[in-house]
């Protein structure tokens, strides 16, 4: 399945693109795409522990299935106001 | 029918929470609230300041994840109003560059009594930092840096007990 992952802030510049489609495979979860991520810009590891993410812009866990055609958003720390 | 795909500035300046790039408009923020006949509006306006950590500043660059920011401001709205039942909150955040001195957030909270309208706009600037997905890249003398603040996580019950402790300080 191919799912749209979105890049912000610093993620967005580390791998130059702030939106991009990847495949993922058949019963996937977040956490796997965001592996996948990882492999493929490995600054990425150093968000291991702060990274919040988003399916289909509502905020979701690591642990949720994605299905073809989400929208995957990965977000460093915040920082509003 | 008239369709337009984005609302003009003044419909997003009626509404209760909005992320725009327009400049913020504070009075209008306090009109969206429709305060007549009540007691207290307190307003909370942040400011891009000249300088941060020891560097000067020279201009910030706001970037937000637009849909799930403005369910977060929504979320901030509803968990005040759990807390402070009276209280009606307006919360308009910029996003784009902005130069020093401009207002990058503008809180409105009016209540019958003073008390929960400044707990009301503390509190939502704190959620703000908290749990919606917004990132300033600051632009300083000598190099740029995006700022990390916190991890975002709305149902993070530790975090949201610390934004109330610090409301009703």
């Amino acid at each position: 399945m191919r799912v749209t992952v979105r890049l912000f802030a610093r993620l967005r510049d580390i791998a130059g693109s702030g939106e991009m489609m990847r495949e993922a495979p058949a019963g996937a979860n977040v956490g796997a795409v965001w592996s996948s991520l990882v492999s493929e810009f490995p600054e990425f590891s150093a968000y291991e522990k702060s990274i919040s993410c988003a399916v289909n812009a509502d905020y979701s866990r690591f642990s949720a299935a994605v299905a073809d055609g989400d929208e995957i958003a990965f977000l460093p720390p915040v920082s509003g106001g | 029918m008239l369709v337009r795909l984005k609302p003009d500035s003044t419909e997003i300046m009626q509404a209760l929470t909005a992320i725009t790039t327009a400049p913020l408009d504070h009075d209008a923020l306090v009109k969206a609230l429709d305060v007549s006949g009540i007691g207290a509006v307190a307003t909370f306006i942040g400011l891009v300041r000249d300088n941060n950590l020891g560097k000067r500043v020279l201009h910030l660059e706001y970037e937000a994840y637009e849909p799930l920011a403005l369910r977060g401001l929504d979320l901030i709205v509803t968990e005040a109003h759990e807390r402070w039942p009276s209280v009606r909150l307006a919360i308009h955040h910029r996003i784009g560059r902005m130069e020093i001195g401009e207002a990058s957030v503008a809180i409105a909270a009016a209540s019958p009594h003073r008390a929960d309208a400044f707990a009301a706009s503390r509190y939502a600037i704190e959620r703000i930092k908290q749990i919606v997905p917004i990132w300033k890249h600051e632009y300083f003398d000598g190099g740029d840096v995006w700022i990390e603040g916190a991890t975002a996580d709305p149902d993070n019950a530790e975090a949201r007990e610390k934004a109330l402790r610090i409301a009703c300080a």
